[in-house]
């Protein structure tokens, strides 16, 4: 048994609940920091994969998770990153300044969408940002001169300064050290007065708005503080296909990422990595099973379309709070082992309640 | 004529052709929406799965177009009824961005399915108007295309007659309104949503059926949710007259798009449509301005 007791008014909001966290973390960091002389170079580059899926859905759950504005479009996002990264480095800037100067102009691309979202909010915002998805996607395959067009472009090596990162090691750490900064930050940024107002925003725009925030203001700094993020994983992202073509950017990629958010958990860092994890491995568990299917399934290509649907409708039926709230269920299952009673996490009766504007 | 009133004349022909499909599938959208708050983003594959059962129905068990065109109103409705009674509906009280996943996830199990059925490759079938136009003064009209309009027509009657006369069409009305009102006054909310979308359904699969001829029986024909969101929202978002407007509007400024604009704007400009409506006027051509209930 565990109380949660407070003694001092910054033990409410500080990063590690107690030193039980603390080691935890450590442990962790310190596993993930030991993996590459325990795997193979192939999971290496699995698990790079992995963190720059993380850093993109750590980007998409800011905005839906923390500030209730559904975009259905974030492989926009990745894609502006991608492009600004390759054709900056193409120019001959170094790689550091590249990345970042890309996350810069993806989180001008977000501002530039999250205008219209002032304007319309809820499905109308979903569709707005599908449809600039689709929009982004097609200028990328006909601007030839600076994306290469359908055919695509070459990524150069990754570089900084005289190391050179293009080996599965170093890639990994790099990008393990940028998934570490961004969780950071971004946690930080969500305790900050900022972040409290973005999730003012996400429960009541009324409510925070009488309360002196800037909904409007809050709004669009959330969709460029998303994209943002988003777009260095775009540059991540590139220097791990080491090729890049606008189909690898279509919609299917931001359905995939907002199917990590909310499969992961609304409204969780945790959630965001946990559903990164589950959505970037799922391609490879999938064909590692493969075997024992039956023929007529398993050589098909809508199989794994098949599977991802299935999941995200189990997740939406059965377990709305995600991979999240699973894990939060069974810590306190945990914490409260002899006395947790069976009723502990049963679900209200719902009823239909309208959101229609009227 | 003119050249250019040919061309043109041609080409609003063609517009209003594939607008009216447009149309077809943006009414059975609006139909759920209104009746349940879901927007339904399976509903291009409902369409997809019309036009796959119509193939099956004639190129394998041979039947004739007309009666293979009625069977799959037919089962796709029934499909849609069975959708809402053991799945959609569950979600009924959760956030809105429940009801999207939902769809998206369902609208992904269909996709697949139906690609480990049938495979990635395209298919066509027969209908008894295929390849054949009537020329009228220069222009060259496809018979599909009038069959297209005339169904588009029927529909489009069929529903207002339904809607305004029948009991049933009344109801649905009166539960889209409100629900719990609905339900004290005798209506069996549960059974006319499941309805709704049996009546959406149909209409998809209809849209399927005519679509398929045109283009190709094909998975990648979902993409046609897409265009009739964008119609939705030019029309006026929940409002079936913007409907059918939006999806004849979507149709025509494609047509003309593919000839007077630069390569690849074909693709793209219901999309830019969307963006740029929702930016200038978000209630749309006929929609009405609602405030937000907080």
């Amino acid at each position: 048994m565990r109380f949660d007791y407070h003694t001092q008014y910054r033990q409410g909001f500080a990063l590690f609940k107690d030193n039980s966290d603390r080691i935890l973390y450590a442990l962790l960091l310190t596993v993930m920091c030991a993996v590459p002389w325990l795997a193979s170079s192939f999971v290496l580059g699995e698990l790079a994969y992995v963190f720059i899926l993380c850093i993109a859905s750590l980007g998409l759950m800011v905005l839906i998770g923390y500030t209730g504005q559904v975009s259905l479009g974030h492989a926009a996002f990745v894609a502006v990153g991608a492009y600004a990264h390759v054709w900056m480095m193409n120019k001959g800037l170094p790689m550091l300044t590249s990345m970042l100067s890309a996350a810069g102009i993806s989180a001008i691309a977000g501002l530039v969408v999250g205008i219209p979202a002032i304007r319309v909010s809820g499905l109308y915002l979903a569709m707005v940002t599908m449809a600039f998805a689709i929009v982004i996607e097609q200028v990328i395959g006909n601007w030839s001169s600076v994306t290469g067009g359908f055919t695509g472009m070459p990524v150069p090596d990754a570089q900084i300064g005289k190391w050179s990162l293009s080996g599965p090691k170093s890639f990994y750490y790099f990008c393990l050290v940028l998934l570490v900064l961004v969780v950071v930050s971004l946690f930080n940024l969500l305790r900050s007065a900022l972040g409290r107002s973005f999730m003012g925003v996400r429960e009541s725009e009324a409510a925070s708005y009488a309360l002196g925030i800037q909904v409007n203001q809050v709004k669009i700094i959330a969709f460029g503080l998303s994209a943002g993020v988003t777009g260095l994983a775009g540059a991540l992202l590139a220097h791990h296909l080491k090729y890049l073509t606008p189909d690898g950017f279509s919609l299917l990629l931001s359905l995939e990422l907002v199917l990590m958010v909310v499969i992961g958990g609304v409204g969780s860092l945790r959630g965001a990595i946990l559903g990164g994890l589950l959505i970037s491995l799922l391609p490879t568990l999938i064909s590692n099973i493969k075997p024992w299917l039956p023929q007529a399934w398993s050589k098909q290509s809508g199989f794994e379309t098949f599977i991802f649907g299935f999941i995200l409708a189990f997740f939406v039926l059965f377990e709305p709070t995600g991979l999240n709230g699973r894990w939060l269920k069974f810590v306190s299952l945990i914490e409260s082992f002899p006395l947790y009673r069976k009723d502990t996490f049963k679900r209200n009766k719902r009823y239909m309640k309208s959101e229609r504007y009227r | 004529m003119s050249d250019y009133l040919l061309v043109w004349a041609q080409l609003a022909i063609n517009g209003i052709a594939v607008g009216a499909i447009y149309a077809m599938v943006a009414i059975g959208i609006v139909l759920i929406y209104k009746a349940t708050e879901v927007l339904n983003f399976a509903h291009g594959d409902l369409l997809t799965v019309g036009a796959f059962t119509a193939w099956g129905l004639i190129t394998v068990f041979e039947f004739s177009f007309l009666t293979a065109m009625v069977l799959t109103v037919v089962l796709v409705a029934l499909l849609a009824f069975s959708l809402d009674t053991w799945i959609i509906r569950r979600i009924a009280g959760q956030p809105q961005f429940a009801g999207v996943m939902l769809t998206i996830a369902l609208a992904f199990m269909i996709r697949g399915l139906i690609s480990m059925l049938m495979g990635p490759e395209s298919r066509n079938y027969p209908t008894p108007w295929t390849g054949q136009t009537l020329h009228w003064g220069g222009l060259a009209i496809a018979q599909l295309h009038l069959l297209i309009l005339a169904c588009a027509l029927g529909v489009t009657l069929i529903l207002y007659y339904f809607f305004k006369f029948t009991r049933l069409g009344i109801a649905m009305q009166a539960s889209s309104q409100n629900q719990l009102a609905a339900y004290l006054n005798g209506i069996a909310v549960k059974r006319v949503n499941a309805m709704v979308w049996a009546l959406a359904g149909a209409t998809a699969a209809l849209a399927g059926v005519l679509l398929a001829p045109i283009t190709l029986v094909d998975i990648s024909l979902w993409f046609v949710t897409l265009k009739a969101l964008a119609a939705l929202v030019l029309g006026g978002f929940g409002s079936m007259p913007g409907a059918i407007v939006g999806g004849i509007l979507i149709g025509l400024i494609e047509q003309f798009a593919g000839v007077y604009m630069p390569d690849g704007s074909k693709d793209i400009i219901a999309y830019l449509v969307l963006i740029v409506v929702l930016m200038i006027r978000p209630q749309g051509l006929l929609g009405e301005a609602h405030g937000k209930r907080v």
